[in-house]
């Protein structure tokens, strides 16, 4: 594993605080992502990933705390902060009323791109987000998943050195997730910085090398998805009987382990490893008892968020692998 | 990033944008040019005839040369009653969340709509004037004295249409951003717009008097008719340029708050 100062850093954010009237919606955030990471906010509804992505670009004010992006601090030089981002959020940020040609060619204008640097790109982004059969026609008649492509089309159009993705695949369709993965995994290629919040864990631990998990506005973890993984406590071992009798004195053997008559197995908490299987082999022949077949399970980021925040995600992770697989 | 031409280049990008809607959505632009129509048929083609009985001979020609200055001014507030409700309703959509988080010209979005709301305030007051000439409007003004009076045309939809911009930031929903611009169609009916204020009951009288329209319109009449304006429209000039100076700042202050939707 690289170390983790080996990169400059992307973004700093240190202590940050925000507060909308009495409710805190952040209460001292500290966060770092390395240039060229991607790394992923994730945490219950309500944790504050939406307030830290609208205060790291510069829609928000924090109320203490300071953070930099790429150097810049937020609050002295917003300007410099803005020409090194790109935001694309969970509500589309495009022109309904313009086709998404023009809302490419007024992003372009925005940027101050020269012409034929604009045309380029915006045919190029077009093309990538596969939208130039439906260039010419207004926004308002796009699908839901298009206007999202055609939202981080426009994201694209001024080629951010950093990403902010809040929540970039809710609500889209198996196909349209695939396509917003790669695109980040080009992006990455390219050098870009990502930072995405998102409730599907499972997209935190294709995506992001690093996982920062956030709850009741504060850090609670973070680190790679497998240094996570190991903080939790959340793997299963899944031991497959073919009599009763053995499932039964298994069942005393490992106390505390969840019984399932109906198809004669046995759920025990396990970090995964090999040693942990080996050790619980080891038990059941001590004890004469005869397995039929074992099934391991490492620890999901969901054990991890729930070992750490007390909460299961909301959208449970089997809405995410259920499309995916 | 102050540098002029960035300014000029966003607030024109934001214009196009601006123009672009209205081209689309012409709705607002055409309920703006209503009102003025249907004010300048009434007052002119139902009351008008009473009313100029009652000027006697202090004026000269129809009711439609007394009475067309002041159904211009309620043009320009009227057109820029609909600009609240268009920056309102514009406030709420996702772009504008992402265009704060652009390296652009922060105001341009203001000022884009400004000008274009300007735009279509000069484009229904030719078209009003052209209804004022149907309705037999004779005019004394020389060429200088319309260019002068398009002059001040411009500068007042200029200082209302930012004022409206304000009033739509302001307002947390288009109904409310509505209410607010609605005074300044009606506070015409509170100056020399109908009747000259010298006819009016003592209170109201000393509010009209003092009220910025009043200038306005005298200054605007005394062009269009080719008569002498004298001081009136020096403050005119000083109460467009004052209400463009205090609400232009205002607006940017209301614009730079925390961006109340979330991107």
């Amino acid at each position: 594993m690289p170390p983790k100062d080996a990169r400059p850093l992307a973004i700093e954010a240190v202590g940050l605080a925000k507060y909308f009237g009495s409710q805190a919606a952040l209460t001292g955030l500290d966060l770092i992502v390395p240039e060229g990471s991607v790394t992923a906010l994730i945490g219950p509804n309500g944790s504050g990933k939406t307030t830290t992505v609208r205060i790291l670009s510069t829609l928000l004010t924090p109320n203490a705390g300071r953070a930099t992006v790429f150097g810049h601090d937020l609050v002295a030089e917003p300007e410099a902060v803005r020409a090194s981002i790109g935001v694309t959020g969970q509500f589309s940020a495009v022109d309904r009323l313009l086709t998404g040609r023009e809302n490419l060619a007024l992003m372009a204008r925005l940027q101050h791109l020269r012409r034929a640097v604009a045309l380029e790109r915006i045919a190029g982004n077009l093309e990538r987000f596969e939208l130039t059969e439906a260039a010419d026609r207004p926004v308002a008649t796009y699908s839901g998943g298009m206007r999202r492509r055609l939202d981080l089309a426009m994201t694209l159009m001024g080629e951010p050195r950093v990403v902010f993705l809040d929540e970039p695949t809710a609500g889209l369709d198996p196909r349209g997730r695939l396509v917003l993965w790669r695109i980040v995994r080009d992006l990455v290629a390219d050098g870009v910085t990502i930072l995405l919040t998102t409730q599907y864990l499972e997209e935190a631990d294709r995506l992001a090398d690093r996982v920062a998990l956030i709850d009741r506005g504060a850090l609670v973890a973070e680190g790679t998805p497998s240094e996570l993984k190991k903080q939790s406590p959340g793997g299963r071992i899944r031991l497959h009987f073919a009599e009763e009798d053995a499932l039964a004195a298994a069942a005393v053997e490992f106390d505390g382990a969840e019984r399932n008559e109906s198809d004669l197995s046995l759920e025990l908490a396990s970090d995964g490893s090999v040693d942990g299987i080996r050790q619980v082999l080891d038990r059941l022949e001590r004890r004469g008892i005869t397995v039929e077949s074992l099934s391991a399970q490492p620890p999901d980021l969901d054990d991890v968020f729930f070992a750490l925040t007390g909460n299961r995600p909301e959208t449970s992770s089997a809405v995410a692998s259920g499309v995916v697989q | 990033m102050t540098n002029p031409t960035l300014i000029l280049a966003d607030t024109a990008t934001m214009l196009r944008r601006d123009v672009r809607h209205a081209v689309r959505f012409p709705m607002l632009t055409i309920s703006g040019l209503i009102m003025p129509v249907l004010f300048l048929l009434l007052f002119d083609g139902v009351f008008g005839h009473t009313l100029r009985a009652g000027l006697g001979n202090t004026v000269s020609g129809g009711y439609i040369n007394y009475v067309l200055p002041g159904i211009l001014v309620m043009t320009a507030a009227s057109v820029a009653e609909a600009t609240a409700l268009g920056v309102n309703a514009d406030m709420g959509e996702g772009i504008i969340a992402r265009f704060r988080t652009m390296a652009i010209w922060r105001p341009s979005v203001l000022a884009g709509q400004v000008v274009g709301s300007v735009a279509r305030t000069l484009i229904t007051g030719a078209a009003v004037c052209f209804f004022a000439l149907a309705l037999g409007l004779s005019t004394n003004g020389k060429a200088l004295d319309w260019l002068a009076a398009i002059g001040l045309f411009v500068l007042l939809s200029f200082a209302l249409s930012w004022l409206t911009v304000a009033f739509g930031l302001l307002a947390k929903t288009p109904s409310g951003a509505n209410s607010l611009a609605l005074i300044l169609v009606v506070l015409p009916f509170l100056s020399s717009a109908f009747v000259p204020t010298a006819t009016m009951p003592p209170g109201v009288r000393a509010f009209a008097e003092y009220q910025p329209f009043t200038p306005i319109i005298d200054t605007l009449r005394g062009l269009l008719t080719g008569t002498p304006s004298g001081q009136h429209g020096l403050v005119a000039v000083a109460w467009c340029v004052g209400i463009a100076v205090v609400a232009s700042l205002w607006a940017v202050k209301l614009y730079n708050r925390d961006s109340p939707i979330a991107i």
